[in-house]
């Protein structure tokens, strides 16, 4: 187990040099020279190649990188061209908001989707069962920015029960989760429900009936155990899904959140930050599905990982 | 029955409803099971031989339904037992092993915690006496090196041993009654004697009676005492074992004898029963087997005999050995001339 840990924490070296020359690269890609936009469109040309040499812009493209990625294992993300200050001080606070966010989705729609997809098998074509699979179908089919925007509209402006935007306090917290983990609700749910169908009618269900076991244990201990080997592959994609998703939930409640940070610095061209962030939510994305990779062997030991 | 019986099931109906159609997958079936005695079950794919077992312990899944008809064990009718009466009896006074060893155990679980669930729901064991009881259980049937099997995965063992372990699951808690359904039905020629084996050898350590549902007579010749033959959801010939084979009544059952290989008697060549088993939807009015019996006169086609009595523990289904039977009277359904006299 720990052989395997550690291995895949090397196949995750190939993976970040791959993430940071694609980082990297778009930077160069995208049109306008950022010295120039430091300076200002003003500015005489001797500042600009002055702010060139400080930034290492005309070193060769390999030399770049390497420093790109040198500073980064050292913890500098560069400097934000437009608060002049280190991008990590700009970005730690906005990355433990959005994680938070993410974490609470998540932790929401894995029980909810959970319980309703067991709820859906166990009484399969049930009225239950259609309810919620319709409710599921909605939840997924729902831009998730417009479910916040109704949600705000009902609960925070029609009923005042939560304050319609920012994040830290608990009423804050709660409509911004719902919104963002909606969608993982409802994936979960269907994911669940089919894998439990499936697992339901094999034959150690039988096995486990003709020994006299409680139909709530075989549900929830034998059937389970089982029918959560794809469901927690979805977990994880899904992880991926909702941080992209945590971009429009923190716009829409004006959240602080790496999202936002994000789509200001997109809008004001400020590269290092842009940088940063897509780096951080890549890293986050692979470090997730690592630990769903781990998860599959304590769900199933015959998944040999050594290969 | 002279015998004390331990299990009589009377009049069973078993049916499946599928878009408003009934079909009638087990109908009407009687047995029963002498104690210390193994019944078999013999019939072909879709006779309702599994259903029925199936039936007894009431694992029946939707769209299934038991229709009608007592389950007696011990004298008491299962069918008025509740779910939690019946949990009771399950794994503890009967236990079943099933077909396929390969799906039939947990893939997630060791077989220690798989054989312990048992051990803990009907008595009460706790995690090292129980684990304890695994691997003497193991132990028990035959499986090498039971201690460290116990921690085991099913995938990490072969059919057979698999069906071991799936035997050792069932009789963990001294069940009174076995039923084995089609046991070796998936395994090599060589497991399949050595499980049989092992099924008797146990019989009669531990007294059981046991229920062995197959489609091979051969098994049958080895391990059964006493035979119903199903066809078509009815059981057509009830008798003991050696009647059966040296003088089947129903034309189905001598037809079965003749398309298998003996060596107890002298045969020419193997004749296969013509034509086939017919559809849940086209069942014929009378007889189920007249379409595809020799013998059949109108009488057979238009109506339905019962099982009667012919004394000596023998019952058969079949209009033959009636009184109201309406072709050749010398009729000779089991053609004894090709049998040897050595007996």
């Amino acid at each position: 187990m720990t052989v395997f840990i550690i291995r895949r924490l090397f196949q995750l070296i190939p993976v970040l040099i791959g993430v940071t020359i694609l980082v990297f690269l778009m930077m160069h890609a995208t049109p306008g020279n950022p010295a120039q936009l430091m300076a200002g469109e003003n500015a005489p040309p001797e500042t600009v190649e002055l702010i060139e040499e400080r930034l290492g812009l005309n070193d060769p493209l390999p030399v770049q990188y390497f420093d790109y990625v040198t500073g980064v294992i050292q913890g500098d993300l560069g400097t934000s061209m437009r608060y002049n200050t280190p991008v990590i001080d700009e970005v730690a606070p906005r990355f433990l908001v959005t994680i938070e966010l993410a974490v609470y989705a998540t932790i929401l729609s894995i029980f909810l989707g959970l319980i309703a997809g067991i709820i859906s098998a166990v009484r399969q074509y049930s009225v239950a069962d259609v309810s919620i699979m319709i409710i599921a179908l909605f939840g997924l089919s729902m831009p998730n920015f417009w479910l916040g925007l109704m949600l705000m509209q009902y609960f925070a402006v029609n009923l005042g029960w939560f304050p319609p935007t920012g994040w830290g306090s608990p009423g804050q917290v709660i409509l911004p989760v719902i919104t963002l983990g909606t969608a993982g609700a409802a994936i979960i749910a269907r994911m669940t429900r089919s894998s439990m169908l499936e697992v339901i009618s094999q034959d150690y269900i039988r096995t486990a009936r003709a020994k006299g076991v409680k139909e709530r244990i075989i549900v929830y201990k034998h059937a389970l155990k089982n029918a959560l080997i794809p469901v927690v592959t979805v977990i994880g994609l899904q992880f991926g899904a909702l941080l992209a998703g945590a971009v429009l939930t923190e716009e829409v409640f004006a959240i602080n959140g790496l999202g936002r940070l994000l789509v200001d610095s997109i809008n004001n061209r400020d590269f290092p930050v842009v940088q940063a962030c897509i780096l951080i939510i890549s890293v986050v994305f692979v470090v997730v599905n690592l630990l769903v990779d781990i998860s599959y062997k304590f769900l199933n030991k015959r998944i040999d990982l050594n290969d | 029955m002279s015998q004390e019986s331990i299990l009589q099931v009377k009049g069973l109906r078993t049916s499946f409803f599928v878009g408003g159609n009934e079909v009638k997958a087990v109908d009407g079936v009687t047995f029963d099971v002498p104690k210390g005695k193994t019944l078999g079950i013999v019939g072909e794919s879709g006779s309702g031989k599994s259903i029925s077992a199936l039936s007894i312990l009431q694992l029946i899944d939707s769209p299934g339904e038991i229709v009608d008809g007592e389950i007696k064990f011990k004298g008491e009718n299962l069918l008025d037992y509740s779910a939690a009466d019946m949990r009771k009896i399950r794994g503890n006074q009967i236990s079943m092993i099933f077909q396929e060893p390969m799906t039939s155990l947990n893939p997630v679980y060791t077989i220690g915690q798989q054989i312990r669930e048992a051990l803990k729901i009907h008595r009460g064991l706790d995690k090292k006496d129980g684990t304890e009881k695994a691997v003497e259980l193991l132990e028990l049937v035959g499986i090498p090196s039971p201690r460290q099997r116990v921690t085991q995965y099913p995938f990490e063992l072969s059919g057979g041993m698999r069906q071991r372990v799936m035997i050792a699951m069932a009789l963990a808690c001294n069940p009174e009654l076995l039923i084995a359904d089609e046991p070796t039905t998936a395994l090599d020629v060589t497991i399949q004697a050595q499980i049989l084996e092992l099924i008797k050898e146990l019989q009669e350590e531990l007294d059981m009676s046991v229920v062995m549902i197959t489609h091979d007579l051969g098994v049958v010749a080895e391990t059964c005492d006493y035979v119903a033959v199903m066809y078509c959801g009815k059981v057509v010939e009830y008798a003991d074992v050696n009647t059966l084979f040296k003088n089947p009544r129903h034309p189905y059952t001598v037809g079965l004898l003749n398309s298998l290989p003996r060596s107890d008697v002298d045969q020419e060549e193997l004749i296969p029963i013509k034509g086939t088993v017919p559809a849940p939807h086209e069942m014929p009015d009378g007889c189920r087997f007249a379409p595809r019996c020799p013998f059949a006169t109108d009488l057979c086609h238009s109506e339905l005999p019962n099982l009667d009595d012919l004394g000596k523990g023998e019952q058969v289904r079949c209009w033959i050995y009636t009184d109201e039977w309406d072709g050749d009277p010398e009729v000779k359904v089991h053609e004894p001339e090709k049998r040897t006299s050595e007996d």
